[in-house]
């Protein structure tokens, strides 16, 4: 007989606005607090002390506009925010500060999520989407100098980049991103050279999130349909389709799989989150708290295997914090 | 008929008078029957006999010409053929000329699509030839342009004329294309004009089908004028025209209606194949379920219970007042809301039709005017039906509203004909109970959501009045009734008036926007079909005779109208007039104008251009024979 789902462990009120963003930082050991960062619609970063459950800190620094994209760079102190404001800003929040240090401007009007990945100690790449309408550009970060710009084929009608990937199979090796775009397909680029390695058509629409497994070389990803899709990379650099799941509902808005890749979470349309196994994408659970729409689910990194949590972020202005499968 | 071989000089020209004696009386069949298969054989690669042959046909005197060229042409097997007959004979002799290019084409229309190919392949045969084949097309053109033609000559003709003018286009070379090309497309814009302005679906079509092969002649790069309508049989036939069997035309012919199609579609497909494109191919590389052998620690993993995950059905509201607001709120986030209202509209209406009377004339207000907000299957039919279940709910105040709607200003033509629509399914429902809630209405008529004739209506009205016909004659004959059908009350008894007669009042009286006598024919042809379904609807209701009388009138004023939709109408309601009214009554109340209505009737089936006039006239004659004679030999 089957249990049924856990309920939330925590229900995070007091953004007042919808929840888009979701960032845990709890890699820390005692006497740090472990935080979640959360990007609001109506502008604001709120900082979540998990100890306590409220909010320690609100940033607001993209003029009122959604954060769409929070993310940290090495430590809690190092914030990354993306805006509808086409900035990206990078903020400093050691000791209390709350203070943006620098910016980008992306003029990218869309809501494609910003990919970091550190290649060297204080070295990042960021790959972000860029003025043009198909194109993605590669910067290096804190310097801010472009990398490259990846531009797809003259003729080819992807659209605009819809999520985004960096990811390197080890420290040192060539840096790749991938990247799922509005006519339903995902790209495998190669950064150095700035060159496609090959393209996939997994979806009838948009590509609304992906994540991808390096170590498996298998990624998944999500759209408006009912249909997840999962894709392999074999020893020639070529996606390949590897099984596609059917959901009841559609459309999916965020798909994140756990660090120790034994899970990954679904954000969907329909109110619920999903999870599912990794390995063959066996359904586990059907998280249904929210009443709206959710737009980002999240995983966090806690060092102890037992306190590991999942948060979602829904347009009912809550979030939602889970703690399921942590045993394993 | 043999003939003396050899280098004698022999005179023919009595061997054509004789042809010519034979064919001007009506011989023709049988004397060509054999001349010709006989000549064609001969002809085939002699030469000698192919000017024989040329000049038998220039011997015949002109005043038998017509007769012996008309059989040549009706008898030939073919373009090739045609020629090896004629030779230039129609560049030489001014009356074959006359025959072949003005009188065969214009003034006759009877012959069959072979006899066209071989006349116009023959014309296109040779040089000397050609420019009558040019100057026949832009006659053709000319006549399938001008208005009054398409208004006023039978559909057949219209069809033989676009034939023509297919084949006809079909044989043009790109030089004399280049050369007319300002021409083609003049008329091609003058005709298409008219062609759509007419109500019959079948000139619509065939008017569509000719303008988009002038465009893609004309056009041959860049976008091509290309219409949506339903293919059928026809106009399968005439797009296969524009091809030729190459024998010995040059003409390069494509073989398909999606030619324009796949020119687009060629372009954008050759740089996406270029890149280095994987389809997706379900391919599994990664090891596939089957190996169960791996160590699998997913297994670890213990679902939880996911028997409460099913889809997510937006909840409609479960009261009308609720769908008013929902239907006329300007939130417009709430569209799955919108949309579950406007599919649970007609069953909340009809299963609270209290509730539903209270808000009757505001719902039906807010129907008339609903567009589709976002992207529904069904949209049309889903508001139809939500409008008929109104009307049936609450007819008067509804019927009142809808129309006093019909004759106001600032409706599109689309609203008018749905109002005209939802009325007359309504009829239908509240004369017929026990189809209540049912659209479907088998053997009688079904209006058409998407299609603006109603040709098929006639069809349907052919079928029940001829049921009808049988019904009265059988019960005359065996004095029975055909078995006890469950009677309902008819509970359009009440209120047949207030759909009838608000509807016949102001149709004389032009508004600036709506003009039923003058452009709005359209809507005036569908005015009148659907008042001959009401009147049919009427039968055995109190009000049907007022209603006759007013019906008789209102065709009579309008019995020469130049539109033969608005005349099919016309005559539809004399039918369900006949049917619908005892005969009694129209004998006693309406004695002068039936007998002026037969007259006419009479007049209508000689002379009417349109064939399905003609039908429904004979139809209302013998209808009302029949009915007379019944009326007479009833036992007093």
């Amino acid at each position: 007989m089957a249990l049924l789902p856990p309920d939330p462990q925590f229900v995070l009120r007091g953004t007042r606005a919808a929840v888009h963003a979701l960032h845990f930082s709890c890699g820390g050991s005692e006497p740090d607090i472990p935080l979640l960062f959360s990007g609001s619609e109506n502008g604001f970063i709120h900082v979540w002390n998990l100890k306590t459950y409220r909010v320690d800190t609100a940033l607001d620094g993209h003029g009122r506009k959604s954060v769409y994209c929070v993310e940290t760079m090495g430590d809690k102190d190092r914030l990354l925010s993306q805006g509808h404001d086409q900035r990206i800003c990078l903020w400093d929040l050691a000791e209390g500060r709350t203070s943006v240090t620098d910016s980008v401007f992306t003029e990218h009007v869309g809501f494609c999520r910003c990919s970091l990945l550190k290649v060297a100690q204080g070295r990042w790449l960021m790959a972000m989407a860029a003025r043009s309408l198909q194109e993605v550009q590669i910067l290096e970060l804190p310097s801010k100098t472009s990398v490259c710009t990846l531009k797809p084929e003259v003729g080819a009608k992807l659209g605009m980049p819809m999520c985004l990937k960096l990811w390197q199979l080890s420290c040192g090796s060539q840096p790749m991103l991938l990247a799922g775009y509005e006519d339903g397909s995902v790209l495998l680029w190669n950064v150095s050279v700035g060159k496609a390695l090959s393209k996939l058509i997994c979806h009838q629409e948009p590509v609304m999130s992906l994540d991808f497994d390096s170590e498996k070389a298998k990624g998944i990803s999500g759209s408006c349909e009912k249909v997840l899709s999962i894709w392999s990379l074999n020893e020639q650099q070529n996606l390949q389709v590897y099984k596609t799941h059917e959901l009841v509902n559609a459309g999916i808005s965020d798909i994140t799989i756990r660090p120790d890749k034994k899970i990954l979470a679904t954000a969907g349309w329909d109110h619920r989150i999903r999870i599912f196994g990794w390995k063959k994408l066996k359904p586990l659970a059907v998280l249904d708290y929210h009443t709206a729409t959710i737009h980002c689910v999240s995983f966090s990194d806690h060092s102890n295997p037992r306190e590991r949590l999942l948060a979602a972020g829904s347009k009912d202005q809550r979030i939602s914090v889970w703690s399921i499968y942590a045993q394993t | 008929v043999c003939f003396i071989p050899g280098g004698l000089d022999c005179s023919i020209s009595f061997v054509s008078h004789v042809l010519g004696k034979v064919c001007v009386h009506g011989r023709q069949k049988e004397i060509l029957g054999v001349l010709v298969p006989r000549l064609t054989d001969l002809t085939k690669s002699d030469c000698i006999w192919q000017r024989i042959c040329w000049r038998l046909v220039e011997c015949v005197p002109d005043r038998w010409m017509e007769a012996v060229v008309l059989g040549f042409v009706q008898r030939a097997p073919g373009a090739d053929v045609l020629s090896r007959l004629l030779g230039n004979l129609v560049v030489k002799n001014k009356k074959a000329q006359f025959v072949v290019t003005q009188k065969m084409l214009l003034l006759q229309y009877g012959h069959t699509t072979a006899v066209l190919q071989s006349l116009l392949g023959h014309l296109s045969l040779e040089s000397p030839r050609r420019t009558l084949l040019l100057r026949v097309l832009k006659e053709l053109l000319e006549t399938w342009s001008s208005s009054s033609a398409v208004k006023h000559s039978p559909a057949e003709q219209q069809l033989y004329i676009s034939k023509a003018i297919l084949i006809c286009l079909s044989h043009l070379k790109e030089s004399e294309i280049e050369s007319c090309r300002q021409e083609l497309l003049t008329s091609m814009m003058e005709g298409v004009k008219c062609h759509l302005d007419s109500s019959l679906p079948q000139l619509r079509r065939l008017g569509m089908v000719v303008a988009e092969s002038i465009s893609w002649k004309i056009n041959t790069e860049g976008p091509v004028l290309k219409f949506e309508y339903e293919e059928d049989d026809e106009t399968r036939e005439l797009k296969s025209l524009l091809v030729q069997t190459p024998s010995f035309c040059v003409v390069p012919s494509l073989p398909d209606d999606d030619r324009s199609e796949k020119a687009d579609a060629a372009v954008p497909l050759v740089p996406e194949s270029d890149e280095k494109s994987h389809p997706a191919d379900p391919i599994p590389v990664m090891p596939d379920e089957g190996s169960d052998t791996d160590l699998d620690s997913d297994d670890d993993l213990i679902p939880y219970d996911m028997s409460e995950d099913k889809e997510l059905k937006i909840k409609a509201p479960v009261y009308i007042r609720d769908c008013i607001e929902v239907l006329t709120g300007s939130r417009s986030e709430d569209v799955d809301k919108w949309e579950a209202t406007v599919k649970a509209l007609e069953s909340l209406v009809r299963r609270n039709p209290a509730a539903a009377r209270e808000v009757s004339v505001e719902l039906a207000k807010i129907l008339l005017h609903l567009e589709e907000k976002t992207c529904i299957e069904g949209f049309v039919e889903l508001r139809r039906r939500a409008q008929v279940a109104v009307l049936t709910t609450d007819p008067i105040p509804v019927a009142k509203y809808l129309t006093s709607q019909f004759y106001s200003l600032n409706y599109s033509l689309r609203q008018r004909i749905d109002i005209l629509d939802v009325l007359v399914l309504a009829a239908q429902e509240l004369s017929c109970p026990k189809f209540r809630g049912k659209t479907k209405l088998s053997g009688a008529q079904k209006p058409c959501v998407q299609l603006l004739s109603g040709s098929d209506s006639s069809k349907g009205w052919r079928r029940i009045v001829d049921e009808r016909i049988k019904s009265k004659t059988r019960r005359f004959d065996m004095g029975q009734s055909r078995g006890e059908l469950a009677s309902h009350p008819n509970e359009f008894n009440s209120v047949a008036g207030y759909f009838f007669f608000p509807l016949i009042q102001h149709f004389d009286r032009p508004l600036t926007t709506f003009d039923l006598l003058g452009e709005d024919h359209l809507v005036l042809g569908r005015l009148v079909h659907s008042l001959a379904i009401l009147m049919y609807l009427a039968v055995n209701t109190v009000a049907v005779t007022a209603m006759g009388k007013a019906l008789l009138e209102f065709v009579w004023v309008l019995r020469f109208h130049t539109d033969s939709y608005v005349r099919q109408g016309l005559l539809s309601c004399i039918s369900s007039l006949l049917l619908s009214v005892p005969m009694e009554r129209i004998l006693a109340d309406m004695t002068e104008e039936l007998l002026e209505t037969q007259s006419w009737l009479g007049d209508v089936m000689e002379k009417d251009p349109d064939g399905d006039c003609r039908r429904l006239a004979l139809q209302n004659l013998l209808l009302m024979e029949n009915l007379k004679k019944k009326l007479e030999a009833v036992p007093s």
